[in-house]
């Protein structure tokens, strides 16, 4: 029922997978919402160097609740998507793998998906409780002045998503 | 007259921003629960099983339900015989808003300004409504909101003769549209009548009103009633990936109007619909 998947996320394994697959993604990944949205991109259009590379990484769109002292983590499921479209076609075009979020995607992402063999993964928005169990580090690696909202490299392990659209543009929320 | 010091109102506050954000209130926790034994689709079901799971996490681990633990709504309603003293009431709110969110690990997702966006590093402060009511007592009523489902919502300034007919196809439309991004199961709070803002205020209000209690209004009833069966029609489903779960509960708020309008307001909340209320 699930496949496993263990990151990074190169394109001979995006390409084997198809809308609806449930998947268990195990491996790094970073986190980045709408502030670091913003900063990335404006830095890859003056040319400036990014924090980490984003050949072939997976950015969760997620900004956690503060972790208790002995905890990982706090609360840490995904945000809506959509908000990013603005910016992401410019981030798969620099090698970005995948992305995990919530929610539909406009059409210039859709294309851009396609034309980069990317995929487009979505977790349950609100079971942040939930999602936190499988986060088993974080740590801040960029723009940590943006509190919730900067870069956090997280290890994952098993952290259940489900392939919402993938690298052919086959669209698990289409007709919906 | 009796005296209500500043301190039991922050101290309160504080335990309720908490309360709120680990504990699913009981009318939505037991309708979320009978969601997984009704829905018949399996990715549907899988959903509701997660979100189970994850309440019960939430619980007994102190994580919060969700991340977006929300912008502080506070509603308080002041007993007229009541005096405030030993400092301002504003004050007070936001002081236990901050305690809270600082003591609870709650995140802290309020910007200073909207096109500035500064992170007030407190989640003050809190978008706070009073009431002055009869009798010596204050209820407060916190209700922190996520923007996933606050984004999706929409106001309508329809025409008297648009009627029922309109309002449903404005309410289906705005469920539509917010389709996934609200995570679904939603709660959907109406407001009808008032005002531009009074219409949006008493969406609010719907929505904290327990999804148990049916509008006493027998024409507003029925139309809670159909809209939660029409919006459960659509499809849409949990987390928005199909299935007969859309909607937990639709409360509609209404209040008299004027002879040229017909304010309708949606207010959408996620499944993580937080309400606390107490009587000091």
């Amino acid at each position: 029922m699930y496949k496993d998947i263990i990151t990074p996320l190169t394109k001979e394994k995006v390409a084997q997978l198809k809308a609806g697959d449930n998947l268990f993604i195990t491996g790094t990944i970073y986190t980045a919402r709408d502030a670091a949205h913003k900063r990335i991109y404006e830095a890859i259009l003056k040319e400036e160097k990014i924090p980490f590379s984003l050949e072939d990484n997976i950015l969760y769109y997620m900004g956690p609740s503060p972790a208790r002292p002995g905890s990982v983590i706090g609360s840490a499921g995904p945000t809506t998507a959509s908000r990013m479209d603005k910016y992401t076609p410019t981030l798969l075009n620099k090698g970005l793998g995948g992305m995990i979020g919530k929610g539909k995607r406009g059409k210039e992402v859709i294309r851009s998906i396609i034309q980069n063999k990317a995929v487009y993964l979505v977790a349950i928005g609100g079971a942040g409780a939930l999602l936190s169990k499988c986060i088993k580090k974080s740590k801040v690696i960029a723009y940590g002045d943006l509190g919730t909202e900067a870069i956090h490299e997280l290890y994952v392990e098993k952290l259940p998503v489900i392939v919402a659209i993938d690298s052919k543009g086959n669209n698990l929320y289409e007709n919906r | 007259m009796r005296y209500i010091s500043v301190e039991e109102i922050t101290t309160n506050i504080k335990e309720m921003c908490i309360e709120a954000n680990y504990k699913l209130a009981s009318d939505v926790d037991k309708h979320i629960r009978e969601a997984y034994t009704k829905e018949t689709s399996s990715l549907g079901k899988s959903v509701l099983k997660q979100l189970n799971e994850n309440i019960d996490i939430a619980a007994s681990e102190s994580i919060p339900i969700c991340q977006d633990t929300g912008m502080t709504i506070v509603f308080i309603k002041i007993g007229q015989e009541v005096h405030i003293k030993g400092g301002l009431l504003e004050e007070a709110i936001n002081k236990g808003i901050g305690l809270g969110y600082w003591e609870g690990y709650l995140r802290k997702s309020v910007v200073s300004d909207p096109i500035l966006r500064e992170n007030t590093k407190d989640n003050t402060p809190g978008v706070i409504y009073y009431e002055i009511v009869a009798g010596d007592k204050i209820e407060i009523t916190v209700a922190p909101k996520g923007f996933g489902s606050e984004n999706m919502s929409r106001i309508y300034m329809l025409k008297p003769a648009d009627g029922i007919e309109e309002i449903k196809h404005a309410v289906l439309e705005t469920v539509k549209l917010a389709g996934p991004n609200a995570c679904p199961p939603i709660v959907v709070g109406i407001g009808i009548g008032g005002s531009f803002e009074k219409c949006a205020l008493l969406a609010k209000r719907a929505l904290i009103r327990s999804i148990d209690i049916r509008s006493d209004k027998p024409h507003i009833r029925k139309l809670e009633e159909e809209l939660l069966d029409e919006i459960n029609k659509t499809g849409i489903g949990p987390a928005g990936l199909g299935g007969k779960i859309t909607a937990l509960g639709v409360n509609i708020e209404t209040y008299p109007t004027h002879i040229a309008g017909l304010p309708l307001a949606i207010n959408i909340s996620c499944h993580v619909n937080r309400h606390v209320t107490r009587v000091i």
